[in-house]
């Protein structure tokens, strides 16, 4: 299935983000790093596990009325390094935004280590996570060295 | 090199280097020599957390060299109580001295205070994360014993889960290629992940649960002190830590150069009659820790250790 037809499963918005190549499965995992899970007041749209050439399947996010910020970005970044983000303006593609994963996340999650220094939200310093691996995705703490859980870093997004 | 956070942050070479400084300030920590190479420089230290053992050892190698120390008193009636953040305290007592040994009940409070920091930080503990300078003071003893680090066959026993003071060691013992046997009740274990990671650097690991059958060819035992807390009733306690105790009478065939060490407090996991044996290694180790914290708080200052001390030093 083209491209096209696989984005032609969900009705096509007039205005928001389209986040493509998001690893199969992991939409609704995005939709919580984003802070747009649950009450939020924006439509989203949503198509899992269509087939994809290039992933093999793939979830396809719709966001009307929202554009994606940078720091948005960076946390997408966490979650779906490879995805795809086109801004949509008047039906069209106004912007394709890339995703980067540099070598540290700076101030975009808080450490999921319960003793870190970093859990005492006074401390003013930054947030840093260094990026171990790529694929699959490891971070460390700068600061305590703990391994981070995924599943618990999409809960401390800041 | 800023300050001394973990072990990562010594190659090889610098940890060797250090060790023979730590060697040559030998009579200056024991007071038979005064070499003030650290006079006029100020050390704070910051202890977050009591210990009383590792404080003292800092206060005195400072001294030994001259330096002065600054404390920042008891932590239940600082400023810290007040809620300053670690970044402002560290602010302060940047500006007062020129290096700062501290230790914190949070992991990842010392390098947190280094990128906060103008002055080296050297990290004396942070939560259950890394004490180098303790690796640095077992590192000087088993050196100092069989005159090597390299090939030795090390066994660590106790509360292996717990004690970041033999994870950090392991991790260095492997980085110069030390054979490593790991005795310990299965609830205390060596963290897998840990293992794995010393597998990884090219470590060779037994893990066992049985001491008394791993000692005689070792060389060097390195005891802890298992907790009652970590145990859901006392008799599962008495039944699992009584078999990590040594007595002078498990001793009869261990190899002559044999070392026990121990970073102390002991409670029951060595006996007394262990202490008369040539063995008997503790002591001189929480000795060496002087030494060792005087060795690095020249490295960290920029403080050269001349080659002959005896003939730069003078007497008291
Ligand atoms: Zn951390």
């Amino acid at each position: 299935m083209s491209n096209e037809q696989s984005m032609r499963r969900v009705t096509a918005i007039r205005n928001g983000t389209v986040i493509d190549h998001v690893p199969s499965g992991q939409a609704l995992r995005v939709l919580e790093m984003l802070g747009i899970a649950g009450e939020t007041s924006v439509p989203v749209s949503l198509v899992m596990n269509v087939p994809s050439k290039k992933l093999g399947s793939k979830d396809i996010i719709k966001v009307e009325d929202r554009e994606l910020t940078q720091s948005e970005l960076d946390r997408l970044a966490l979650v779906a390094p490879d995805a795809h983000v086109a801004i949509i303006r008047a039906y069209v593609v106004a912007e394709k935004l890339s995703i980067n994963l540099g070598e540290e996340v700076v101030n975009v999650v808080r450490c999921t280590f319960s003793n870190c220094i970093t859990t005492n939200a006074r401390e003013p310093l930054a947030h840093r996570l260094r990026v171990v691996s790529r694929d699959p995705l490891h971070l460390r703490c700068h600061y305590c060295g703990r391994p981070q859980d995924l599943d618990e870093l999409v809960k401390n997004a800041l | 090199m800023t300050g001394l956070i973990t072990m990562d942050d010594l190659t090889n070479e610098e940890i060797l280097s250090i060790l023979d400084d730590a060697e040559r300030l030998l009579p200056v920590a024991r007071g038979e020599l005064y070499l003030p190479l650290l006079r006029g420089r100020i050390m704070g230290n910051l202890f977050f957390e009591p210990s009383t053992r590792t404080r003292m050892s800092f206060e005195t190698a400072m001294k030994r060299l001259g330096g002065d120390v600054v404390n920042l008193g008891d932590v239940k009636t600082s400023s810290v109580v007040k809620g300053e953040t670690l970044f402002d305290t560290i602010q302060m007592v940047d500006g007062y001295t020129d290096i700062i040994a501290m230790r914190h009940p949070r992991q990842g409070a010392a390098q947190y205070a280094q990128d906060a920091a103008r002055v080296p930080i050297l990290n004396g503990g942070d939560g259950a994360g890394n004490h180098p300078t303790q690796t640095m003071l077992d590192l000087f003893t088993i050196r100092q014993a069989h005159g090597r680090l390299d090939g030795l066959k090390v066994v660590l026993a106790g509360d292996l889960r717990y004690g970041r003071t033999v994870h950090s060691l392991s991790h260095a013992l492997t980085r110069f290629g030390c054979e490593l046997i790991f005795a310990s009740p299965t609830l205390l274990q060596m963290p897998a992940e840990i293992v794995s990671d010393l597998r990884e650097h090219g470590a060779t690991v037994t893990e066992t649960e049985d001491l008394y059958g791993s000692i005689d060819d070792a060389d060097v035992i390195y005891m802890t002190r298992i907790q009652k807390e970590r145990f859901a009733d006392e008799d599962e306690y008495a039944r699992c830590a009584g078999a990590y105790k040594l007595h002078a009478k498990h001793l009869g065939d261990v190899k002559g150069d044999m070392i026990i060490m121990h970073p102390l407090p002991r409670v029951d996991e060595i006996h007394p009659s262990v202490d008369e044996t040539r063995h008997a290694r503790y002591f001189e180790q929480a000795f060496n820790g002087v030494v060792a914290r005087m060795a690095l708080l020249c490295r960290l200052l920029g403080v050269t250790v001349p080659a002959d001390v005896m003939a730069q030093g003078g007497a008291l």
